[in-house]
């Protein structure tokens, strides 16, 4: 996605998948120098601690990275569980869709 | 305690249609019949009476939890269902089945005429049993009271919360009366499934409703909107009265940079100049 990097969540995350997919972002970040980061995360329906401070990660991540980073695509169910386990994800730009997501992120992009 | 004679049972059996017409005349000299249509009641006194002397028959003893009394005890909770249905109380359901005592009772004495401590215990066992079917009724309505308040419960609700759409990517919430964690859990589900459904960006709160803020009510709403902005959309709080404002500061709410407005207006507003709407008056 040009400077854009897209990440998918489809599957169940159990650990060495997350930790896999931290390990391949950061790598794809430095070898790409994206500018942003959109993690799409609307196939999952529901979420437990792990998957949320795996969620919380990845987002700190490639902040570090020096990409901005925007989550999208949030459920409902995702959402409440989150606050109930009072991870709330400071400092984590969230959207409700990827097309939304996408325009925030080039807006953010451009400014810099 | 001893049993049933089966010199009783023979009595009840033999003097069914009697026991029948007296149990009638009883229960509209008492006035109990006045809803009641002449077939519903024809109907129900002999089925009734039917299913008690098939239980006896049984010999199935004073306890009405024996399986040998199933179909009577599903006979009761028909009738008291129906009755409930009717707008009768506990009270005169009950009152149905122990109006049949009165009948059985003289036949129990003109029978045992002669022995009068038989008689005592006949009339002993007859009323235990007479007893426990009246309870049984009476049981079965309140379960069937608690039923409807619950169902009515959930469905206030379901009424008290629901979600307005004011523009486009503009929603509503008005808030009436206390919100306590389960209201919360409700309206946090169905606002953010709105959400999600009408992809709208702005999510108005209005508390006017709301009689007083806590910090347990404050504590709910800021999980809410808390949900809301990890969802990508934002939320105004609107309605903040006076005392509420004032209760608020004192007890050192933080809310966390949630814009607040005195009324809806204005939060529809700020909500669409967000959105890039301006609006115009026609010249």
């Amino acid at each position: 996605m040009g400077d854009f990097l897209l990440v998918t969540i489809q599957v169940d995350m159990h650990d060495q998948l997350a930790l896999t997919l931290q390990d391949d972002l950061s790598e794809r970040i430095s070898r790409t120098s994206a500018r942003g980061v959109l993690i799409d995360i609307s196939a999952l329906d529901m979420v437990d601690s792990f998957i949320g401070r795996m969620i919380g990660t990845i987002s700190g991540l490639s902040k570090i990275m020096d990409a901005e980073t925007m989550l999208v695509g949030m459920q409902p169910a995702v959402a409440i569980t989150l606050v109930e386990l009072g991870l709330t994800l400071p400092g984590v730009s969230t959207a409700l869709n990827v097309e939304r997501g996408m325009k925030l992120l080039q807006e953010r992009v451009r400014q810099q | 305690m001893a049993a049933l004679q089966n010199s009783t049972f023979d009595a009840m059996k033999n003097k069914q249609s009697q026991l029948l017409s007296e149990w009638i005349n009883g229960l509209e000299a008492s006035g109990a019949t006045r809803n009641l249509k002449d077939h519903d009641l024809q109907q129900q006194t002999s089925e009734f009476l039917q299913l008690v002397i098939n239980g006896l028959q049984d010999d199935n003893g004073t306890h009405i939890n024996a399986p040998g009394w199933e179909a009577t005890r599903q006979f009761l909770e028909k009738l008291s269902h129906s009755r409930a249905l009717l707008g009768q109380d506990s009270q005169q359901t009950a009152s149905f089945i122990f109006a049949l005592k009165g009948p059985l009772f003289a036949l129990l004495q003109s029978h045992y005429r002669e022995q009068p401590a038989l008689l005592a215990e006949q009339l002993w066992e007859i009323s235990e049993l007479f007893d426990a079917f009246g309870m049984h009724t009476i049981r079965t309505f309140q379960k069937s009271r608690e039923a409807v308040i619950k169902r009515q419960q959930e469905e206030l609700l379901e009424l008290s919360t629901p979600v307005v759409k004011l523009w486009d990517g503009v929603l509503a919430l008005p808030m009436i009366g206390t919100l306590d964690s389960q209201r919360t859990q409700v309206v946090m589900e169905s606002l953010l499934q709105r959400i999600v459904d009408t992809g709208s960006e702005i999510a108005i709160i209005d508390i006017t409703g709301v009689p007083t803020v806590d910090t347990l009510v404050a504590q709910h709403l800021l999980k809410t909107v808390t949900a809301i902005r990890l969802m990508g959309a934002d939320c105004i709080i609107s309605g903040v009265r006076p005392q509420i404002a004032q209760t608020i500061v004192h007890l050192g709410l933080d809310l966390q940079g949630v814009v607040t407005k005195a009324n809806l207006a204005d939060a529809l507003k700020l909500a669409l100049t967000r959105l890039g709407i301006s609006l115009g008056k026609a010249v």
